[in-house]
């Protein structure tokens, strides 16, 4: 309990906004410029923005995903940071979990907290702003998971970032399509199978990314 | 229970390269081993198959007692200033007198500068005063002169010495000579 409490501020305090090793506020300025920039390419027709908008947001959400993955992994593996826990008895296990709730603990609630303004400049009525809301929260954890897996694996790799934008997408397919997809039927089954992808992926991604950071001590 | 460390018939292969075979090292408690040898015939492999953070090639390894690895990379953010990027790895080691070991390794007035802006000889020194705070009783040392003054040079091997003398092993790749009483010499050329 004392690693895991250590590991999480370490974590907390590299990826959360105004932290040393994330990527601050950008991924979070990108989501608001797309959602900014939709109304100016498709026109002021406030009905079919009102009818479109919750796939953009969640189009957003996902692509403002990607832009933390680069240095998610890579930084601390190249200056040897799982070695030395390896060698402390921290399993890469324990490492990658503490790694996936910082990580959506750093880009989530903030993700969600821009998806009222970007809601309103899509000008989305309450309902369809309310549904958004509980998709990405039951949806986000397994973008987190996704992209700490990728992010793991490309880690060690020169244009890791690249490749890893490219793999996260086809894998946070089946959450945008129930996530968005909620916003087209009248009950909640959409979010409830989004929230079991979710805690699919949280379950998996941990042991994933820690099998390729074994990996990558090999190559 | 006494520090031990046993390596038996390693052989270690990096790509299509087999770098060396048939190696076998039998530390007991206060030894002190030079790994020898030119670049890239595998100081630092054997290091990291003893680490177990390599899988050997063929061979087998064993160990009892904790081990502490410094090599040539810190794990320190090198964004974070150095006090704050050591007290992760101090607090996660239970360290009861850090400030005696910066102390020691006359890094106590670089703890507010960022890690980046250290020179290598200073981020050296932050390596093992992070090996220090963890009181492991085997010690895997790769180049740990390297970029070090005369003087920090010294220290290295008084601590080295000191460590060996309380029971501890210490396996020190090395390109440079490095004094140590009662060191035995490993060439990992022999063994290619």
């Amino acid at each position: 309990m004392r690693v895991f409490l250590a590991l999480l501020r370490r974590d907390l305090g590299l990826l959360m906004p105004g932290g040393s090793g994330g990527s601050g506020v950008l991924p979070l300025l990108f989501f608001l410029a797309v959602a900014m920039l939709y109304p100016f390419a498709v026109g002021p027709d406030a009905a079919l923005l009102a009818r479109t908008g919750g796939g953009v947001i969640w189009v957003a959400a996902l692509l403002a995903a990607i832009l933390p993955l680069e240095r998610l992994v890579s930084g601390d593996l190249e200056a040897g940071v799982f070695d030395q826990l390896h060698l402390r008895g921290v399993s890469e296990e324990l490492a990658m979990v503490v790694r996936l709730i910082a990580h959506w603990l750093a880009f989530a609630p903030l993700l969600l907290v821009a998806t009222l303004p970007a809601a309103a400049l899509l000008g989305l009525s309450g309902e369809t702003t309310e549904i958004v809301l509980l998709g990405l929260l039951a949806g986000t954890p397994g973008l987190a998971a996704v992209g700490l897996a990728v992010g793991a694996l490309t880690a060690s790799l020169r244009g890791g970032a690249a490749l890893a934008g490219l793999m996260v997408i086809p894998l946070a397919v089946p959450i945008l399509i129930f996530g968005a997809g909620a916003l087209s039927r009248p009950d909640s089954s959409g979010i409830l199978l989004t929230t079991a992808i979710s805690l699919a992926l949280c379950a998996l991604a941990p042991l994933a990314a820690a099998a390729a950071l074994r990996a990558a001590r090999e190559s | 229970m006494q520090a031990q460390l046993i390596a038996n018939d390693i052989a270690c292969r990096r790509g299509d390269r087999l770098l060396f075979r048939e190696l076998t090292l039998a530390c007991k408690a206060g030894d002190a081993v030079h790994v020898a040898g030119a670049n890239g015939v595998g100081k630092s492999s054997l290091l990291r198959i003893i680490a177990g953070l390599l899988r050997p090639f063929s061979g087998t390894v064993e160990t009892s007692g904790a081990i502490g690895l410094v090599d040539e990379r810190l794990a320190l953010d090198p964004n974070q200033p150095l006090g704050k990027a050591l007290g992760f790895w101090e607090q996660l080691d239970g360290a009861d007198q850090p400030a005696r070991i910066h102390d020691l390794l006359q890094i106590e007035a670089l703890l507010d500068v960022p890690v980046r802006f250290l020179s290598t000889g200073q981020k050296k020194r932050a390596a093992l005063a992070r090996l220090l705070s963890c009181s492991c009783p085997i010690w895997l040392l790769d180049e740990p002169l390297n970029g070090l003054d005369t003087e920090a040079q010294r220290t290295v091997e008084t601590l080295v010495a000191q460590h060996c003398e309380s029971g501890g092993i210490a396996v020190v790749a090395s390109h440079q000579q490095i004094s140590l009483p009662g060191t035995r010499t490993v060439s990992i050329g022999d063994f290619a």
